[in-house]
């Protein structure tokens, strides 16, 4: 049955996926391949989708599958069962293991983690950063249009910061971004 | 009173959702931006409590830390409060492109716009992890964790290489515990001579 089916593969990407989104690749390509739900070009077509829109990407997959698949009810049924396990995991942990955390080990171990996830998420930002704008595959290497948009987003966080003492709230630079992206690259 | 909780909790993460692009990273300097600085619900220190946690358990981070805010404001209606709200504005937004926009990167101005956003998600996640360097702790080792994880995750994502950032985790987790367990063998040395 379709439905149970759904449930059932998405809650195994739920349960499985550590590392975020792209860990997961591997295990979603698997569970949608062996349910025949999509070819590999659709799934690499619907990642980058997943990617281009709001939320998690994950998520988004699901959601997808699931409503091709089985219409409304398959959408919400997949999107359930991906969901789920992190939130049960997380409110598990938050009523019997908040104790855990206070243990001087487990201590140790999360002064360690900590700066290495800091660490992690300024090579992400960079790399994210360099990526758009430089390539080391392509010619040319620059990517003027990008170089100029995030000039001007650079410059218009430093106005807000230097003129009125503000941070930029992210909300408006994803706007002012996604307008810039339009106006640039649209000439 | 507590309506008035979850009719926030709902909303605020519904407009996280809406605005989040760009994974999990771009996720945790929304809400750090959101829940931490403006609305004050959770510390600096929780917020990265629930990072570790979200990284290491399985599930798309932004749900791990939706879950745990909702549930630190308001128990269990919180939590549900906050997971449907993040999950709600994709779900919608999918929903229709499944339904009605086959070609969704195929239109240019859409395939435009999302060209700037990368711009801007790779300044939010580098904005994001400049914060958390600020309130490190200034010691020697997390520094030294920090900036070995750095140029480590730096080359993994230039080469494409096949390493998962959760073995990064577990070593300098492990390296922090034998710091601790070795420093304090040697505290006991000390006082014994």
């Amino acid at each position: 049955m379709i439905y149970l089916d759904l449930f059932l593969g998405f809650l195994r990407v739920g349960c499985f996926a550590f590392g975020g989104a792209y860990g997961a690749i591997p295990l979603i390509r698997e569970v949608v391949h062996s349910n025949g739900w999509l070819t590999d070009e659709a799934l690499t077509y619907m990642i980058a989708v997943s990617e281009s829109t709001p939320g998690p990407i994950m998520v988004n997959l699901a959601t997808y599958v699931g409503s091709r698949q089985a219409g409304f009810p398959g959408a919400v049924l997949a999107t359930t069962a991906v969901v789920l396990p992190s939130f049960a995991v997380i409110l598990l942990v938050m009523v019997i293991l908040r104790a855990l955390l206070q243990n001087r080990y487990v201590q140790a171990v999360l002064r360690g983690v900590k700066p290495c996830i800091i660490g992690i998420i300024l090579a992400t930002g960079v790399h994210m950063l360099v990526s758009s704008c430089v390539s080391l595959t392509e010619i040319p290497a620059v990517n003027g249009r990008s170089a100029v948009i995030a000039a001007a987003l650079a410059g218009s966080i430093l106005t807000v910061r230097i003129g009125f003492g503000k941070k930029f709230a992210p909300v408006p630079l994803i706007i002012l971004s996604a307008v810039l992206g339009m106006v640039v690259y649209g000439i | 009173m507590k309506k008035k909780v979850l009719a926030d909790l709902l909303v605020t993460f519904m407009k996280i959702g809406l605005f989040t692009f760009g994974g999990g990273y771009a996720m945790i300097s929304m809400i750090e931006d959101t829940c931490v600085d403006r609305k004050g619900w959770i510390t600096h220190d929780d917020m990265m409590n629930v990072t570790v946690l979200a990284e290491s358990t399985p599930g798309p981070i932004a749900i791990n830390c939706a879950t745990f805010v909702g549930y630190q404001q308001a128990g269990l209606a919180g939590a549900l409060a906050a997971t449907l709200g993040i999950v709600l504005p994709s779900f919608a937004l999918i929903y229709l492109i499944s339904r009605f926009l086959d070609n969704f990167l195929e239109i240019t101005v859409i395939a435009n716009a999302f060209k700037g956003i990368k711009v801007a998600v790779g300044i939010l996640i580098l904005e994001a992890a400049v914060s958390m360097i600020r309130k490190m702790q200034k010691k020697a080792l997390p520094r030294m964790i920090m900036a070995g994880s750095f140029f480590l995750m730096l080359l993994i994502s230039v080469f494409s290489w096949n390493v998962s950032s959760v073995s990064l985790m577990l070593t300098a987790g492990a390296i922090s515990l034998g710091a601790m367990i070795g420093g304090k063998r040697k505290q006991k040395g000390g006082e014994e001579k």
